[in-house]
């Protein structure tokens, strides 16, 4: 009983840590059609900054709760800086070029973030626990389970009903569905399409390096961290349908009760179930569960 | 008619001037640049797979795959058959690579875009998998070694002119890749691939098959990768689950992009360059050689999106002019 429970957790943690991750990276496909290898950098990037603010900020004498918001801060500081940077200079002038270019700009931005983030924060490793270690144990189902993965847990739901929201309920959302409709009929209708792509590229990239930065408490935040975490997180799109947030957070869900199976039953076979799931649900649902071929993706 | 007669002696001369250069090359250049010249001129071979799977518009995200099970293949066999010939080794990681092309073609030749990119991805990811977590197998992370080899029989005596004759191995065998590449590119077959790149609808309203031509490039372009790989693994006598990771995948199309698609000989002056470059700033900043990469690909992409190769072209129009 005792190992369903643990997979259980496991599972669900995981995904939402995935979800943060990967969320971003389909929410900017479905919008501007680029597969975005710099969401690794811009994760690092919010791993960095979190972890520097915290850092900063817990050498005075404040309550530890108070890094919380400050981590938000850090994630929405990145987002504010790269993102339009990126958008606005790189991307917007190679939306109409095929793939292999596309992919390969965000490629070079990723291996010119990986050092910008060398420089600023040198290469030692950081280690900012205080965040993770005030939240403590729980009990859940009989098992004794560290507090701060279900925060994360929580920050994960609260952000896909917030990008729920932001699609389905605003006049930003509309105007979003409006775009990745089509993008002529837009600008035509007044939409000011450009400023579309930079706000929801920003708005992707802030999640990432949301994601980032809840990441920093429970990790040792590292050079080449954000390597490892973008192939992941191209699986978990694959699977769920680039495009799609609902996929995206299937695709998750799949993806972390396969990982944590596998680390229970068959540790050699970890990474390997990710990859194969990728594999089989690309030859048998080319497009993933959700990225169907219609026009509204989102 | 005199100009382009004149055009081809000159090409012809050109070729032949590389060649010679080539080959003395060990005569007139310290030892490290004789290893990355072979480095960069088997990675080249990789390279020059993915270009000719990317002249039909399509992204081979997952090339390391090859590159990874050539030399992989070379390791096993030194390792556990105890074969220790490069004329024999060779061809098992050119048959390694073209056999897993051939399988993962299959799915592969069905796929466009974005979905062909990440599906090659994925197959390169489960072998990176596998090579890291069966530690009793395939060595794990620390990978596994290989003694020098022997080739044509002779072992060389000393370490330093392992790396000569492997050089000139490896010297042989791009022109013979050169040779191949540019028949094949000429062939009905290397069209057809800039056709589906031009219009798909087209190719098969003209009574020829899009699938096959992807499938038959894929699998010349897996072998390519699986020779490439050996040839590294057998110069730097040492394989690691990195050679499938992704960042080794994206290298090789960065090197693709680098040289341009419009010549046999662009990947492998991508590749020269790509390897010189990364060489030398690692060494003067070894905190920022990514960055230089990563702004020199910028560069290409919007200044010269043929690649390096066009830059050849354009100096080749002037003086015909």
């Amino acid at each position: 009983m005792d190992i369903v429970g643990i997979i259980v957790l496991d599972s669900v943690v995981f995904a939402s840590w995935l979800f943060l991750v990967s969320a971003g990276i389909t929410f900017i496909f479905g919008v501007l059609h680029i597969l975005n290898v710099a969401h690794g950098s811009i994760f690092a990037l919010g791993a960095y900054m979190g972890a520097w603010l915290a850092a900063w900020f817990l050498g005075g004498q404040y309550p530890v709760w108070l890094s919380f918001p400050l981590l938000v801060v850090g994630a929405i500081l990145v987002a504010v800086t790269v993102g339009p940077l990126i958008e606005r200079v790189f991307l917007k002038r190679i939306y109409q070029e095929e793939e292999a270019i596309p992919l390969l700009t965000t490629f070079a931005l990723f291996l010119i973030l990986e050092d910008v983030i060398k420089l600023v924060w040198g290469i030692e490793p950081r280690f900012v626990n205080a965040p993770f270690s005030i939240m403590g144990q729980v009990r859940l189902f009989g098992i004794s389970y560290a507090g701060y993965p279900f925060l994360l847990v929580c920050i994960s739901i609260f952000c896909a009903v917030i990008l729920w929201l932001v699609i389905n309920r605003t006049l930003f959302g509309r105007q979003l569905i409006s775009v990745i409709g089509d993008r002529e009929i837009s600008s035509a209708m007044g939409i000011n399409v450009p400023r579309i792509d930079t706000f929801a590229f920003t708005l992707g990239s802030f999640l990432a390096a949301l994601g980032g930065a809840f990441t920093a408490p429970m990790i040792s935040v590292e050079p080449g961290m954000g390597i490892e975490v973008i192939v992941l997180a191209f699986a978990v799109v694959a699977i769920g349908g680039l495009g799609s947030i609902g996929g995206a957070a299937i695709g998750c869900l799949l993806v972390g009760f396969a990982r944590v199976a596998a680390v229970q039953f068959y540790p050699e076979l970890e990474l390997f179930v990710i990859y194969t799931l990728m594999v089989l649900v690309l030859i048998f649902r080319p497009h993933g569960f959700f990225g169907g071929i219609e026009v509204r993706r989102i | 008619m005199r100009l382009l007669k004149r055009f081809k002696v000159g090409f012809s001369v050109a070729i032949m001037t590389g060649v010679v250069l080539f080959a003395v090359a060990p005569l007139l250049l310290p030892d490290w640049i004789i290893y990355v010249l072979t480095m960069a001129l088997a990675k080249g071979m990789v390279a020059f797979g993915v270009a000719l799977v990317l002249r039909g518009g399509l992204i081979s995200f997952g090339h390391g795959l090859y590159y990874a099970a050539g030399a992989y293949a070379a390791a096993f066999a030194v390792n556990r058959w105890n074969i220790r010939e490069s004329l024999i080794l060779i061809p098992l990681c050119v048959l390694t690579g073209a056999a897993l092309a051939a399988l993962a073609g299959m799915f592969l030749k069905r796929y466009r875009g974005i979905f062909f990119a990440l599906l090659s991805l994925a197959f390169s990811m489960i072998l990176y998998t596998l090579l890291f977590k069966f530690y009793d197998v395939t060595g794990g992370t620390d990978g596994m070694h290989i003694p020098s080899v022997k080739i044509l029989g002779i072992q060389p005596a000393a370490e330093g002119f392992f790396y000569i004759y492997h050089y000139y191995l490896t010297l042989i065998l791009m022109i013979g890749v050169l040779y191949i590449g540019w028949r094949f590119i000429s062939s009905p077959l290397g069209y057809l691939m800039q056709a589906v790149h031009d219009n798909e609808i087209r190719v098969e309203y003209m009574g020829a098959s899009v699938e096959r031509s992807i499938y038959l490039t894929y699998v010349f372009s897996g072998a390519l990768g699986g020779l490439g790989g050996g040839l590294v693994a057998l110069a730097v006598k040492h394989v690691s689950p990195e050679f499938a990771y992704w960042t080794a995948s994206a290298d090789f199309v960065f090197v693709a992009i680098l040289g341009g698609t419009g010549s046999v000989f662009a990947p492998f002056l991508g590749s020269i360059v790509f390897e010189f470059v990364k060489n030398y700033a690692f060494k003067f900043s070894p905190n920022t050689w990514q960055m230089t990469l990563g702004g020199i690909l910028l560069l290409i992409i919007f200044f010269l999106p043929q690649g390096l190769w066009s830059l050849a072209k354009t100096i080749k129009r002037k003086e015909m002019q």
